[in-house]
């Protein structure tokens, strides 16, 4: 698993790539309750807002951590959105894109320089 | 921005995991360790406790009280009973509104709970009264007990609570409880001294339905009970009757009453309610998830036209599990059910005008 700056982990399949959001930044955010995902088959870039997510709080974006394209979202965060609370590394994953080149994902943090970042 | 203020309870924030803000010159508890969305939901099922000792509590004396604060508020001061509460607003010259607060009448004396935004603001503009003796209550936390379980919490306590109506004030020993709030739960607010209000919140939260709640849930719950926030719903462009608050203006202060009018904006407040307003505040409920926040364009239509309104107030509302909006809008436009569209990161969004409150008010009459 890889981590961004932007709070999100990435697992390569492949060359499809899924993408979600840290427990960190699910606590930071506070109570999910509104989640926008990108259309399937969209073509994005790398600092792309390609996902809104509001929670009690404020509303926020999450950027496309790659270029690629989107093939697959996960509904169930948008019928309950607080699955990202409740599991933001597993079944509240965001969305899967089908990238080019898996090269820029290597010079992501691991999971040891993510701590160390958000500490 | 000087040095925050921290109240009494600073420490036991803490101690619960808070979140701490800067809210009106205060650093507050925004949320503790459960959340906000657990918080608001445990507060409508059992208790929830809050500090609310940045908000302003004032003491008014002098045999001339009643008509001083009548001479600013155009509520019935004089006609309020011993040992009752009521909601009010001092209003200006151009009938809007200048900070709104609860006033009661403890026999000896008129007790005041301002906001704390607005404290310094409304204590200059008492001050400038004639017959009544203003003191600002500096060494008093003020709490708030709310929630269906409040009264058992409160009565193990203090048993004579179980007696009082909602908006009945008492003085009990060194405690003034009054039975009110701002969640639409029944519940008590609690003036207690400084000096051992941690000890008294220690034991209120040593009961298994009690958990404290923060101003974010604060702010969910009085959203779903259609009350206002002042700065964001009410403030001194809107004018009570647009806001919906006529039923705080009692008759006698009205045309026709016994000591109509005699209070700043008279003429256009009186005028209003005998024509209506132009512009009513509405609750207003989207049709899909998207919450629409403040500041979030009200349209008449799903394309063209200009802004009818924007939303004074909107948030996710925990116990209806949708989110919840308020807003100004033309009279014309105010009736519950009207289609009507907010504006969201570029989107016309559907919703409907709705009845306040959303949730309906569970106070003990």
């Amino acid at each position: 698993m890889k981590f961004t700056e932007d709070h999100e982990w990435l697992t390569a399949d492949g060359d499809v790539v899924t993408v979600g959001i840290t427990e960190h930044a699910a606590s930071q955010l506070g109570d999910v309750v509104f989640v926008e995902l990108p259309e399937v088959e969209a073509q994005v870039s790398k600092g792309d807002e390609i996902v809104v997510i509001e929670s009690v709080k404020a509303a926020s974006d999450i950027v496309a951590p790659l270029d690629g394209e989107i093939v697959e979202v996960n509904e169930a965060i948008v019928e309950t959105p607080n699955l990202v609370n409740d599991d933001p590394l597993g079944g509240a994953w965001f969305f899967k894109i089908k990238v080019a080149d898996l090269g820029p994902m290597n010079e992501l943090m691991d999971e040891d320089a993510y701590k160390a970042f958000v500490e | 921005m000087g040095e925050l203020k921290r109240t009494g309870l600073f420490d036991l924030h803490l101690e619960h995991g808070a979140k701490m803000v800067p809210f009106a010159g205060y650093d507050m508890p925004v949320q503790y360790a459960a959340g906000v969305m657990a918080e608001h939901k445990h507060c409508r099922a059992k208790a929830g406790l809050f500090d609310v000792s940045h908000m302003g509590q004032v003491i008014l004396r002098g045999a001339g009280r009643a008509e001083a604060l009548e001479s600013v508020v155009p509520v019935d001061v004089a006609g309020l009973g011993e040992g009752r509460q009521r909601y009010g607003f001092f209003t200006n010259e151009a009938g809007g509104i200048l900070d709104d607060l609860m006033v009661a009448n403890r026999g000896e004396d008129l007790f005041l709970v301002v906001n704390a935004a607005r404290k310094d603001h409304d204590l200059e503009l008492l001050a400038g009264l004639k017959g009544a003796e203003v003191t600002p209550i500096e060494d008093r936390a003020l709490l708030a007990l709310q929630g269906p379980a409040a009264e058992d919490v409160l009565a193990e306590t203090v048993p004579e609570i179980r007696d009082m109506r909602f908006l009945d004030v008492i003085v009990a020993g060194d405690l003034w409880i009054s039975r009110s709030g701002y969640t639409g739960e029944d519940g008590f607010e609690i003036s207690v001294p400084e000096a051992r209000a941690e000890a008294f919140a220690r034991e209120l939260l040593t009961h298994d339905d009690v958990l404290p709640i923060g101003l974010g849930a604060r702010d969910s719950l009085r959203l779903e009970a259609g009350l206002c926030l002042y700065g964001s719903d009410i403030d001194e462009k809107t004018s009570p009757v647009e806001a919906g608050l006529v039923w705080a203006i009692q008759k006698v202060r009205r045309t026709g009453g016994a000591r109509e009018g005699g209070f700043p904006g008279a003429a256009r407040i009186l005028s209003e309610i005998a024509e209506g307003p132009a512009r009513k505040r509405v609750g207003l409920l989207p049709d899909g998830r998207a919450p629409m926040r403040a500041g979030t364009e009200i349209f008449a239509d799903a394309e063209g036209g200009t802004a009818i309104g924007s939303v004074t107030s909107g948030a996710f509302g925990p116990s209806i599990e949708r989110p919840i909006s308020m807003s100004y809008v033309p009279t014309e436009h105010a009736a519950p059910g009207t289609a009507l569209f907010g504006e969201v990161r570029g989107k016309r969004l559907p919703l409907a005008v709705a009845p306040l409150p959303f949730t309906p008010a569970q106070f003990k009459r």
